[in-house]
């Protein structure tokens, strides 16, 4: 008979979520002494356990060479075990609503394969209203959140370098990388432009930072987790840590359906069901934090319905869901003539870019759009895998052969052979990632006919760009035209024009997800208060980037990670205080 | 390229990042609850038990006929042939990638069948003989009518578009493979230390690093000392 089992101890606190905001609460409130439950959806995993390793293995070891799979939405050697759908767990879209939802099922979550772009939000960033009265502010300031930036620098490791730029603060850094060949073009054409490119910022130690970790030794597989922790991933490099404190259960498997709730409507626990067994257990704590990525996390609170919270916990205010924002992003490529035939070297660097331009035009008032985006640069001679060689026909016809001469595109035979050797390593590649404006009409909710294999109902997704990020795109394609002329290189397809909204990618695709359970001041307009703590229920909170008001022209993990530090110790001071 | 200095790049890459591969999960210090048992894997790299019985399932089996196997393989040498030093397609063995791209992503399926097919009409029309049974001059009459997508005759456009799909996939095969990655170039995948263009290349292309960059990026010799923030100013 099916009965629901309870966990014997009382934690202190039971986290949701071992990604990027669980792993750094469990760090911080583990080394403080609190007992601990850490609750992960998905299986174990350890970057140094040679049993899931994919680094340094050869594309060739893969019978597809690595292309990706229903299973791992970025390639078969990528270390996100998940993807863009995940068999069991549907989530859907209402109307002609866009919205992809990218979710990494594994402790560590998303940050095993993540990019590694590890940058501060500016001061600007947490008052945009101020400037162009869309939008809201954040109830906190930049100055609130350096002292945990500078923290978050030296726990976790990012390269970089002081540039001084307003709205771009500088961090304790490592030494960057050298950039590769093909970015000292990038450098010297951009430039010519007025528009500034600067070294990446990015978590990859290029130094020792401590005894527990290695130095980068260059294999540019940083999305494949790292053997020796010479990046960051919450699962070695937090998660790990806090379990050594001897203070954390780890639950993993654990799918956890709703946070429990007593008479008072305070929270007692959570309750979640066993993927190995779908029997379902409960943990019981005296304080509850999600941090189950920002759609995760509201999906667990609109979920979680009692007489107290009849429209979800923590709801009240009835934005619970809503808000919901991704960065926009757009793309182009090219290619390089001066790169065909190039010598070979190993080029193998940290993993993407070397470089990039942090936005540059926050003066400028007569734009066609709000707020700002920075700009990706890609491009090297990548190890061969599944897609190498395609689409040959779109190249070699569009460039003089060695001779001088065009030639007909496509083919086959030695000269085939040759254009793709040729070829190799000649692409460089822009992706633009901006800001877009958070709106309340924009949100998830929970889907009235839909549940997932463990029975759990799922979210429906309810999305629409506005014209700021249409023509925010319009700008970056503007731009990415005008790098590729004044670099002489050949653009790769047609520009994308109106029709297709500027190349925009769908919502959800840039997977910087934020904005569910924001924060704020008015308990009657956002989730939680400056703390991460939400206005109804004192015992519980959000350590995701639900809590952000705006994501900002910046990628949101260095945030997530300060804010979580910020609200641990917070909740530390409140226990002690007796607040709580 | 100076053989040397890779080598000793990568000799220094290995212990200076100390404890490559040494590291084991098993270990814990902590309680895990809820872990699994193991299942073997046969791949040579880190496979979850949903992933290992779909790709075992999938390596078990095959889409292609031994008939249409042939066809695809002469395809494949027609286009990437051997040359003096490096092997043709079929000597990397891309119809078993080919395969079993065609089961994992059966997309693939009916374009693939559907074109071979469309080749052998081609040829019977033509010269009354499946394409493999043909000279090879003949088999390159049909081939330059399908090579070139945007050039292709009306009568040949669907010919055209199998051949590029097919041209993908061999090309693809060919390229990620052993054989195929020496040919082309590629030299890393193993642990370095990148310490940027050689100076070579940077003749080669006329560019220089900047005395800026020189200055700031990673000094490769002191990348083991741990980092050390005294005196530094934000
Ligand atoms: C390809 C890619 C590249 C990226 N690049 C960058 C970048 O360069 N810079 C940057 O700043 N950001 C980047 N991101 C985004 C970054 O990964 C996320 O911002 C970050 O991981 C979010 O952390 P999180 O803790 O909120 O969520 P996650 O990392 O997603 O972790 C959430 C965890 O909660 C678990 N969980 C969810 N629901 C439940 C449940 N009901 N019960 C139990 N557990 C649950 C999940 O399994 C998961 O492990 C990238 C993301 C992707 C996918």
């Amino acid at each position: 008979m099916f009965q629901i089992k309870e966990q014997s101890p009382v934690y202190d606190v039971c986290i949701v979520g071992s990604g990027a905001g669980g792993g750094m609460a469990a760090k911080i409130l583990a080394e403080a002494g609190l007992k601990i439950a850490l609750m992960e959806a998905g299986p174990d995993f350890d970057p140094a356990d040679p049993d899931s390793q994919t680094q340094l293995k050869w594309n060739y070891e893969s019978p597809r060479r690595g292309a990706s799979t229903p299973t791992r939405s970025f390639g078969d050697m990528d270390m996100a075990y998940g993807g863009w759908e995940i068999h069991g767990e549907p989530y859907t879209r209402k109307g002609d609503s866009e919205f992809d939802w990218f979710r990494s099922r594994m402790v560590g979550g998303r940050t095993n394969h993540w990019g590694r772009i590890s940058l501060r939000f500016g001061p600007l960033d947490f008052k945009r209203k101020d400037f162009d009265g869309k939008g809201d502010n954040w109830p906190i300031g930049y100055e609130d959140i350096a002292p945990y930036y500078d923290k978050v620098d030296k726990l976790v490791g990012v390269y970089g370098t002081r540039e001084n730029i307003p709205n771009e603060p500088d961090g304790y850094f490592l030494p960057p990388p050298k950039p590769r060949l093909h970015e000292l073009y990038l450098k010297k054409g951009i430039k010519k432009l007025g528009i500034p490119v600067i070294p990446a910022r990015k978590s990859v130690l290029t130094k020792r930072l401590n005894d527990s970790r290695g130095v980068c030794f260059y294999c540019q597989q940083c999305n494949r987790a790292c053997n020796v922790y010479a990046d960051f991933s919450s699962s070695s490099v937090l998660v790990k840590p806090a379990g050594e404190t001897g203070n954390m259960d780890l639950y993993v498997d654990a799918m956890v359906r709703e946070v429990l709730t007593d008479e008072n409507g305070r929270a007692t626990g959570v309750s979640y069901i066993s993927r190995q067994d779908r029997q379902e257990y409960q943990i019981k704590s005296k304080v509850v934090v999600l941090a189950a990525s920002a759609c995760g996390t509201a999906r667990i609170m609109l979920n979680s319905k009692s007489d107290r919270h009849p429209n979800g916990i923590g709801n009240s205010s009835g934005v619970l869901g809503h808000y919901l924002h991704d960065s926009t992003g757009a793309s182009r490529s090219a290619i390089l003539p001066e790169l065909l035939d190039r010598t070979r070297y190993n080029e193998d660097g940290a993993r993407g870019m070397h470089i990039y331009t942090p936005w540059w035009l926050n003066d400028k008032k007569d734009l066609e759009f709000t707020r700002g985006y920075h700009i990706e640069y890609g491009g090297g001679m990548y190890m061969p895998g599944y897609g190498v060689g395609f689409g040959m026909e779109h190249q070699n016809g569009r460039i003089p052969g060695k001779d001088g001469k065009m030639k007909k595109a496509g083919g086959y035979g030695l000269s085939f052979k040759e254009d793709v050797k040729r070829f190799y390593g000649a692409g460089i590649g822009f992706a633009g990632r901006g800001e877009s404006v958070p709106q309340k009409d924009n949100y998830c909710e929970i889907d009235p006919d839909v549940v997932d294999q463990y029975g759990i109902p799922v979210l429906r997704f309810n999305y629409h760009w506005t014209k700021d990020e249409i023509m925010q795109a319009k700008h970056m394609q503007d731009t990415f035209e005008e790098i590729i002329h004044a670099l002489g290189a050949v653009p790769n397809g047609e520009k994308p024009g109106a029709d297709t909204n500027y190349g925009l990618e769908a919502p959800g695709r840039i997977i910087h997800e934020v904005g569910t359970t924001r924060m704020g001041t008015d308990k009657n307009t956002s989730v939680t208060n400056k703390y991460n703590q939400t206005h109804d229920v004192d015992n519980l909170f959000v350590m995701d980037g639900g809590v952000f008001v705006s994501q900002a022209d910046k990628n949101p993990t260095w945030t997530i990670l300060a804010l979580a530090w910020r609200s641990s110790d917070y909740l530390i001071d409140e226990l002690k205080k007796m607040n709580i | 390229m100076d053989r040397r200095r890779t080598l000793k790049y990568l000799a220094a890459g290995t212990a200076l990042t100390g404890f490559l591969f040494t590291s084991c999960a098993d270990d814990k210090k902590y309680q895990v609850a809820g872990v699994p048992k193991k299942a073997k894997n046969p791949f040579g790299y880190g496979r979850t038990p949903e992933e290992l019985e779909r790709d075992k399932n999938l390596s078990e089996r095959s889409f292609f006929t031994s008939d249409e196997a042939a066809l695809i393989n002469v395809l494949a040498d027609i286009i990437i042939p051997a040359d003096e030093e490096y092997g043709a397609a079929t000597d990397t063995d891309v119809f078993t990638f080919i395969d079993f791209m065609a089961l994992d992503r059966p997309d693939f399926q009916i374009p693939l069948r559907g074109g071979l097919q469309w080749i052998n009409q081609e040829s019977r029309r033509r010269f009354n003989k499946e394409f493999v049974n043909i000279s090879e001059s003949q088999q390159i009459e049909i081939v330059e009518d399908i090579a070139y997508p945007f050039d292709a005759e009306p009568a040949f456009t669907q010919g055209a578009r199998f051949f590029s799909i097919l041209r993908d996939l061999v090309a693809c095969g060919y390229f990620s493979s052993k054989e195929g990655i020496e040919y082309i170039g590629y030299m890393g995948n193993t642990p370095h230390v990148w310490d940027g263009v050689p100076q070579e290349v940077l003749d080669e292309h006329g560019l220089a690093y900047d005395q800026k960059t020189l200055d700031e990026c990673v000094d490769q010799s002191k990348r083991n000392e741990t980092m050390d923030w005294s005196g530094y100013e934000l």
